[in-house]
């Protein structure tokens, strides 16, 4: 109790805290401050001064990507079929999840049970079958064969998120709109719906997140360039230009920006959800 | 029809079955409330069956015959595809690659997230910054930091190899990717970068869930910190420990962009996975039988060890651990 002042010995025994966290913090923020500063440089000054700030700064890596209009089209149609999926995959999953919370019914829990077994399957296990199946229904190089099988897929996390949720509005509140003379589906669009806004944020984030980082689907489903999402068309990149370091980072860069934007808008429903995605599910 | 309506949008009670009372009602009435209830779920279920479950179906009948991908299959095969299978070492070197990554997940991964998470549920400054820091991978594709980590693990070009070199220590540095040994844990610590913020985060929010009183208590009984998280934090972070292990494993069984973007499963099959498997044979070498085999099973392993860890490991859980379905337990 000697000696040192209470707040004096309190920073000192708090000085390893600080290092580990900002050790790890510098881990952590080095590869994507690297690829930023290293997208400014050309390859030739990258292999020479891989450290250095670039001298001179050179723009034209950055620029180049965003006058090529194939990245904007990538862009777009990593963002249509991102939409596509969350509405599709909310929409159906909020009217299953009502049937599933609010009635009880003849074989609702194997019913509910199949959609809990689907959280388990990875998506490679059905990525095979899948392809001859879009192939049938000639879904090949469409938009639609790559937002259908992920919507199909983000249903059982959904349904479960769902459902937990809508099981905790009292049921005081449902007997009293249907003595108003108010339908099941009327409770549900203008009452359910309206309250369970958080939730439905939350798992509207969720399956965004999942199609926009999806790759093996689309990768299989679109060879042609017009409907490459982000993940295809990075992978192509990479390949195209496996010489021209300095341009892949710059690609990377502004690849990554729009999920890190997304990101930072988004922070509170996408922690939300992977907590309660793995402790509901 | 207003009376068995309010009976019937009652929410249903966590635990009951089909309510008995429904029973006594005119058959007519329970088809059309069943019909109501029912309806709600057939778009979901319309989906779902015909993307998740007729694809599962039939890769298991495809598993059975030799079959190129075009026509309908016909060289009907038995059980050879399955028999091939336990023959294989690449099959069998996927299973053990899988259960190494698992491994050194549970003992390296999993163990830092929840000592940085324990760090950042304490009175720190720039706290928020450093959460917000360190889960920011996660929601970056596996494309992106597969790539990204590929050029920085890039053979003496590489930031990974140049930072080694520059402190003198050319010697620890190497191939890293290209290494039959060293490309498992490199892609484990890409992995790490990208995934401990996710676990770090299921922790804080379990921790979150521990009241501060407990902590307090053992302080002024005279507990030191590694006591009271021995004592307090672990036994009470279980059931989140517990399914982050859970997550940990399923992801384990289905990495594929992350291998596939860097390595593409080399050098010579050292960090392919069964996706990995399963990819090059039903889309490079179109053994479309073969690779239905993988992806069964895959499903049957995901599927068994789903059963058997909510069995075994997820039952002393409390209610809503999981689920909050006994059905699934």
């Amino acid at each position: 109790m000697s000696g040192l002042s209470h707040t004096a010995r309190r920073r000192l025994r708090s000085t390893p805290l600080y290092v580990t966290l900002w050790l790890v913090g510098v881990l952590m923020v080095t590869p994507i401050l690297y690829a930023l500063v290293s997208g400014f440089k050309s390859t030739d000054q990258l292999s020479q001064n891989p450290f250095g700030l670039p001298s001179p700064w050179n723009v034209s890596n950055y620029t180049d990507i965003l006058a090529d209009s194939a990245f904007w089209r990538m862009l777009g149609s990593s963002t249509l079929i991102a939409v596509g999926t969350t509405v599709l995959t909310v929409g159906t999953a909020a009217l299953a999840a009502f049937g599933l919370a609010r009635f009880a019914f003849k074989g609702r829990e194997v019913m509910f049970t199949l959609f809990t077994v689907g959280l388990m399957f990875p998506f490679a296990v059905a990525i095979l079958p899948l392809f001859v199946l879009l192939r049938t229904f000639g879904l090949l190089d469409n938009p639609w064969g790559v937002i259908l099988p992920q919507a199909a897929f983000g249903l059982p996390m959904t349904i479960v998120i769902l459902r937990g949720f809508f099981r905790e509005i009292p049921g005081e509140l449902e007997e009293a709109a249907t003595l108003d003379g108010c339908s099941p589906l009327g409770f549900f669009w203008r009452i359910l719906l309206p309250m369970a806004r958080p939730a439905l944020g939350t798992v509207s984030v969720l399956a965004i997140v999942a199609s926009w980082n999806n790759f093996l689907l689309p990768l299989l489903v679109f060879s042609e360039p017009t409907w490459w999402t982000i993940p295809v068309g990075v992978q192509q990149f990479q390949g195209q230009y496996s010489s021209d370091t300095a341009r892949i980072f710059a690609y990377l860069v502004l690849s990554m920006a729009p999920a890190l934007a997304f990101y930072a808008v988004a922070e509170r429903q996408l922690i939300g959800g992977i907590t309660m995605g793995a402790t509901k599910g | 029809m207003t009376s068995t309506q309010i009976k019937e949008a009652r929410p249903a009670p966590a635990k009951e079955q089909a309510d008995p009372p429904a029973n006594r009602r005119p058959l007519a009435l329970r088809v059309r409330d069943w019909l109501t209830a029912f309806s709600f779920t057939v778009p979901a279920l319309v989906l779902f069956a015909l993307f998740v479950l007729t694809p599962i179906l039939y890769a298991l009948y495809v598993s059975f015959f030799n079959w190129g991908g075009f026509g309908a299959p016909s060289d009907f095969a038995g059980g050879d595809n399955y028999s091939r299978l336990l023959d294989d070492p690449v099959f069998l070197g996927d299973l053990w690659r899988g259960l190494l990554l698992v491994l050194l997940s549970v003992g390296l991964q999993l163990p830092f997230a929840l000592a940085m998470a324990v760090l950042l549920n304490q009175k720190v400054r720039g706290r928020a910054v450093y959460r917000m820091l360190f889960f920011a991978p996660y929601v970056l594709s596996e494309v992106i930091t597969g790539v990204l980590f590929a050029m920085i693990f890039a053979p003496d070009e590489g930031l990974a190899d140049r930072v080694l070199g520059a402190v003198g220590l050319d010697h620890v540095g190497g191939l890293w990717f290209a290494d039959q040994d060293w490309v498992l844990p490199t892609l484990f610590l890409v992995m790490m970068w990208k995934y401990f913020g996710f676990h770090m985060m299921l922790y804080l929010a379990g921790l979150q869930g521990i009241p501060a009183e407990l902590h307090e208590a053992a302080r002024i009984d005279g507990a030191n910190a590694w006591q009271r998280f021995r004592a307090i934090t672990l036994p009470l972070l279980g059931p989140t420990i517990r399914i982050s292990v859970f997550l940990s494993v399923i992801g384990a069984i289905q990495l594929f962009d992350l291998v596939w973007v860097t390595t593409q499963g080399g050098p010579d099959h050292h960090s392919e996975t069964m996706a990995v498997t399963l990819f090059q044979f039903g889309f490079k070498r179109y053994q479309i039988g073969y690779a239905s085999a993988i992806s069964i099973a895959m499903f049957l392993i995901s599927l068994v060890f789903a059963l058997a860890y909510q069995r075994f490991v997820l039952r002393r859980d409390t209610e809503g651990a999981l689920t909050t379905m006994r059905g699934n337990r």
